[in-house]
């Protein structure tokens, strides 16, 4: 139970996003209108998605230094989870887009930008999958897991930023600054960022210790 | 001493690809051929695709040629050949020679490409010179980041199709620069409107160098 409290601070704030991010008040600006709310679940699922890629491809240099199981399977875990988290974003943006903008896809550079990033990622599980060899698999997906992340964050940070995204503040720089946020919103945002990423590492750490346990059990079998 | 043995293993695979012609001759009849369909299927008479469409359909010929023309570039190392290099050269030799050739490679694939595409489809290029450029710049942006992934899939069972599903989204963003760049350079733009383009393309390159340098020899080990 010791250990336990950050699990007790993620349930606390998550619920805490819930429940304040339906109900506190919000700018009305225009065409954003209510639906500004889908701050507090669609940015964070990118944040925790770059963090949790960024957990994989620190657990992938890790692997190339000590070759262990255990690195192998926490950055393969947190590469799905980062992909999961990926998707979700994913679909939170076509929704609000195709109420906002009028499409599901319309053509923005973060919309592609991201796309590509989960086809990426994609490919790093067939590329897992195209192996039989344990310590290949392992050793070569860290490779690739390094030279996609490298390609993925000029991607992501450069690319959109040369040309204009219809994202909200976006125009100039989409830097935080220029998110039209009050300080109301902020008091949601930032806990739903710290939240649902915390929500991340949790599954991450769950499902890696499973994974470890199932492989030893298997190796012993 | 690093760039000796770059130099040298360059030689190799220039001697290599001399003395076994069909390989070479291969890509050259792929390019052409690709465009001789395109020309058929676009139906065209004489020069009426818009520049978008040529731009873009440009692009993918090259793409898909620099696929084929790098998936070939580990593979066709035989085992006994790669173990005799491990014991003779450092990896990161092996990798920037590769890079260097596949960017010769790239670039007189990228220049025949273009020569017959202007024959067969028409040319509506304004700025020569910065189209040129902007074709360099393709050679060795495709070439450094495909080398790579092309070592990667050389080490899986299906290489074909992993080539293709690992190197294209990583090849995108660098490709949707290429266009908007030549695209500058067929619309005879100002050439201060493409030095963005340019920039972060040296950019990506620049990356994409490095971390292969780094990562190959832990590929290579096996």
């Amino acid at each position: 139970m010791k250990n336990a409290w950050w699990k007790i601070l993620t349930v606390v704030l998550l619920l805490y996003v819930l429940i304040a991010g339906f109900l506190n008040e919000v700018p009305h600006l225009p065409i954003l209108n209510e639906s500004i709310r889908n701050t507090y679940f669609h940015v964070p699922m990118w944040f925790g998605m770059i963090i949790l890629l960024g957990v994989s491809v620190v657990y992938a240099i890790k692997y190339l230094r000590t070759p262990t199981l255990r690195n192998d399977i926490i950055s393969m875990e947190a590469a799905q989870i980062g992909l999961l988290f990926g998707v979700l974003g994913m679909i939170t943006g076509m929704g609000w887009a195709r109420i906002t903008w009028g499409e599901y896809w319309s053509n923005d550079p973060k919309q592609n930008a991201s796309a590509i990033g989960l086809l990426m990622y994609f490919a790093y599980f067939v590329l897992r999958g195209s192996f039989v060899d344990h310590q290949q698999r392992a050793r070569i997906s860290a490779v690739y897991n390094i030279f996609a992340y490298a390609a993925l964050i000029p991607l992501l940070f450069i690319l959109p930023r040369l040309t204009d995204s219809l994202h909200p503040g976006n125009g100039g720089n989409p830097g935080f600054g220029t998110y039209d946020m009050d300080s109301n919103m902020r008091k949601v945002f930032y806990p739903a960022v710290i939240g649902w990423t915390l929500l991340g590492i949790w599954i991450l750490n769950v499902k890696s210790r499973f994974e470890i346990l199932r492989q030893k059990l298997y190796e012993n079998v | 001493m690093l760039l000796r043995e770059v130099l040298y293993l360059m030689q190799k695979d220039f001697v290599l690809e001399w003395r076994q012609k069909y390989a070479f001759n291969g890509m050259l009849l792929y390019v052409s051929s690709t465009v001789f369909i395109c020309y058929l299927s676009f139906g065209l008479r004489g020069g009426t695709l818009g520049v978008p469409v040529w731009n873009a359909l440009f692009w993918i010929i090259l793409l898909f040629t620099s696929v084929n023309a790098i998936a070939k570039s580990f593979t066709q190392e035989s085992k006994g050949r790669l173990l005799y290099l491990y014991s003779l050269v450092s990896p990161q030799g092996v990798i920037l020679a590769k890079i260097a050739y596949n960017t010769c490679l790239m670039l007189i694939l990228a220049l025949m490409c273009y020569l017959f595409y202007t024959i067969v489809i028409g040319n509506p290029v304004q700025d020569d010179y910065l189209f040129l450029a902007t074709i360099l710049l393709g050679a060795i942006g495709f070439s450094t980041s495909l080398t790579m992934v092309s070592g990667i899939a050389a080490k899986a069972s299906n290489s074909g199709t992993l080539m293709a599903i690992l190197g294209f989204p990583i090849i995108i963003p660098m490709l949707l620069m290429l266009m908007k760049m030549s695209k500058n350079a067929i619309d005879g733009l100002d050439r201060s409107a493409s030095l963005d383009e340019l920039i972060t393309l040296l950019a990506i390159n620049a990356i994409v160098v490095t971390i292969s340098f780094i990562l190959y020899p832990y590929l290579w080990r096996n």
